[in-house]
């Protein structure tokens, strides 16, 4: 669509920037000048410049905690991508079953996070969990209390079971918007299965997937509530993630400063990241449109 | 030589007819109408096992619970149900919850319309930065503003009020609707808008008797998201307040007594938060599925 | 406004942030940016490197604070120098 240039758009902006700056800036810039004090109460603080930035980035267990969130966010990606793409593929099209199935794939999406936690708990604990108790029974002796491995795996499983259905929903919505005339041309051509995948169904899912991937990216980095509630960062801290170190440094120890700095490092992070993501989207469409108007 | 590349026309020609007899069998449509169908029951399956364990708790009493692993309820009962709706700060947490979620898509509703509007229709100074600004909100961890938000929420004093909750929980819902709504609205033509100022609309009038009703899929969908972000998030909500506008999910916590863990009633409050969800997704299902990809397929 | 614990030296930095996104703004009304391809893989406005620039900024002085010993100031130096690069021939 053509915009016009107009600057007056901005009053209409102006309520929803004054509500979200209120939300967002005003807390911000209170986080910057946490980080550079040691902050007692409002009358006591002393100026501590950069020292809980150098701490916090040579802290070892604040760069095993990056590290887990890194591993953690590439694994749960590596498995949901492709299975929500498998997902959108199976999920029917038509009638009563795809309202169904709709409703039914969405539910784990609308579960309050910590309530994840709780049916995951309920249901892998060896004593009255199924899973819990079925792997028992296998002979597999099952605990996530001890095991770093297996607390690993149930909560990948547990983020595989959350968070799937949104790949899948937006691959869903992206499939269905393929005119049926295009899978009319490929059974004439005789198109195998693999080809209508490859090349009429992929290119038109690329959009939505760039945005579920960013999206699952982000939530998948600031997971806190299923694993406290879950395993509580343990056994050790196997499955302590940043949310949930910074949560603990800031909420359980009341160290201001320093979680303050790593709030600004962790925020960086995301910055960066959410950026490179956002321009590749951006310039994605840019080249749709160039296509199209070629 | 069967399997060596054909070199008469004799040869490609039967190649080709082996080829095509073999794509044909493989086709087979029943057969693999079946295994679809048996492969997306494995994940509903696999999807609904954790919340069937949950309710076949729920209904169970709590010796029963740990007495031993029972596939059903054996004595069926309600008494966790009737637990939570007779204690006021168990049905309370239900009720809290609900209301700052509401007054959350009231609010967030009412100023990212004309944002939409704007960022849909015009270009502006500084634009395309606003916008990318907005999103790093969405993708903000709760985690960072904890601190200063329970600062901020005392000092002006809104702290364990259902409005401090719904005003934080603006910080990623807002950005998430003007991007929903801005999807929804670049698909309705100019013309419309256009038209409407020659026909001698008002802006105002345009927009709330025209252009909202053409939108107004895109809008439950959005109400949809709003509802969803705000009802699952619990960090934020559980540290803004106390007592008075506490969530269920801080209720919650209460289960974990001196005796151990409460299994029955906290898997009886956990199966009624999934119930307003699944309200609210079966009102918008047909919608759903665009929605999710932000009104832009 | 006593809870934000503000100091002088985020107070200054707050300060030039926001006059510099002013002047961005009122450079933008008095002669509009134009989006150009320069050494960086995509083509930019002048907002858009002046954010890189900020944002590189961020990341120079993490490490600088981080992983050496050296002073802040040269940090600083170093930020200015690659944002004024970027924004000119970025």
């Amino acid at each position: 669509m053509h915009k016009v240039q107009n600057n007056r758009a901005w009053w209409l902006i102006l309520p929803m920037l004054l509500l979200v700056a209120f939300s967002a800036i005003i807390p911000l810039m209170t986080v910057v000048n946490y980080s550079v004090q040691d902050v007692f109460d409002a009358n006591t603080r002393y100026f501590t410049g950069t020292e809980w930035f150098r701490e916090m980035l040579n802290d070892p267990d604040l760069h095993a905690a990056v590290l887990r969130q890194f591993a953690f966010s590439l694994t749960v990606l590596a498995i949901e991508v492709p299975l929500g793409i498998g997902i959108a593929l199976l999920m029917p099209k038509k009638g009563w079953q795809a309202s169904a199935v709709l409703i039914l794939v969405t539910m784990p999406l609308l579960i309050p996070w910590n309530v994840v936690g709780s049916i995951w708990q309920i249901f892998t604990r060896g004593d009255i969990g199924l899973m819990g108790w079925s792997l028992r029974e296998l002979g597999y002796e099952y605990n996530i209390t001890a095991s770093p491995v297996d607390a690993w795996l149930t909560i990948v499983l547990m983020d595989v079971w959350h968070w799937t259905p949104l790949i899948a929903l937006l691959c869903y919505s992206g499939l269905r918007s393929i005119p049926d005339a295009y899978y009319q041309a490929a059974r004439i051509d005789r198109a195998s299965r693999w080809a209508v995948f490859r090349f009429i169904q992929l290119p038109k899912l690329t959009n939505v997937l760039v945005i579920g991937i960013l999206l699952r990216f982000m939530h998948s980095f600031m997971i806190y509530a299923e694993p406290f509630v879950l395993t509580g960062g343990g056994p050790g801290s196997s499955t302590t993630f940043l949310s949930q170190s910074l949560t603990t440094m800031a909420i359980g120890q009341q160290d201001l400063g320093p979680s303050a700095a790593f709030s600004l490092i962790y925020f960086l992070i995301i910055l960066l990241v959410s950026w490179v993501f956002y321009t590749a989207i951006m310039n994605m469409q840019k080249d749709n449109k160039k296509q199209g108007e070629a | 030589m069967t399997d060596s590349i054909p070199a008469t026309p004799e040869a490609v020609r039967k190649s080709a007819a082996a080829a095509d007899a073999r794509r044909r069998r493989k086709a087979r449509p029943a057969s693999r109408q079946w295994r679809r169908r048996g492969l997306m029951a494995a994940y509903i399956v696999f999807v609904l096992l954790p919340i069937y364990w949950l309710l076949n708790m729920s209904f169970q009493s709590n010796t029963e619970i740990l007495g031993g692993l029972t596939l059903w309820p054996e004595t069926f009962t309600l008494e966790h149900y009737a637990k939570i709706f007779t204690e006021p700060n168990w049905y309370m947490g239900y009720v809290n919850s609900i209301t700052y979620v509401l007054m959350n898509m009231a609010i967030t509703i009412v100023v990212a319309l004309p944002a939409a509007y704007a960022f849909s229709r015009y270009h502006f100074i500084g634009d395309k930065h606003l916008f990318f600004w907005l999103l790093t909100n969405l993708m903000a961890p709760p985690a960072v503003f904890l601190l200063p938000y329970f600062q901020l929420y005392y000092t002006v004093g809104l702290f364990d009020t259902h409005i401090a909750v719904a005003l934080a929980h603006c910080l990623f819902n807002i950005p998430l609707a003007v991007w929903i709504l801005e999807g929804f609205m670049s698909g309705v033509p100019k013309e419309i808008d256009e038209t409407a100022f020659i026909d001698g609309y008002s802006f105002p009038k345009f927009f709330v008797k025209i252009f909202i009703p053409m939108i107004s899929s895109g809008i439950g969908v959005t109400l949809f998201f709003l509802f969803m972000f705000s009802w699952v998030e619990l960090l934020l909500a559980s540290t803004l307040t106390a007592t008075n506008a506490q969530p269920i999910a801080s209720v919650m916590t209460q289960t974990k007594g001196a005796s151990g863990i409460d299994w029955g009633t906290l898997a009886a409050a956990g199966a009624l938060t999934i119930l307003p969800g699944i309200v609210v997704v079966y009102f918008v299902r047909h919608h759903i599925a665009k929605g999710f990809a932000l009104g832009r397929t | 406004m006593e809870w934000m614990v503000w100091t002088t030296p985020t107070t200054i930095f707050f300060s030039v942030i926001a006059a510099m996104l002013a002047g961005m703004t009122a450079w933008e009304v008095a002669s509009p940016s134009i989006e150009r391809k320069g050494f960086l893989p995509i083509a930019t406005t002048r907002g858009d490197r002046l954010f890189i620039g900020l944002l590189s900024a961020a990341y120079i002085h993490l490490m600088v604070v981080g992983f050496t010993p050296l002073s802040l100031w040269l940090a600083l130096g170093i930020s200015v120098l690659w944002a004024l690069i970027l924004m000119r021939w970025g």
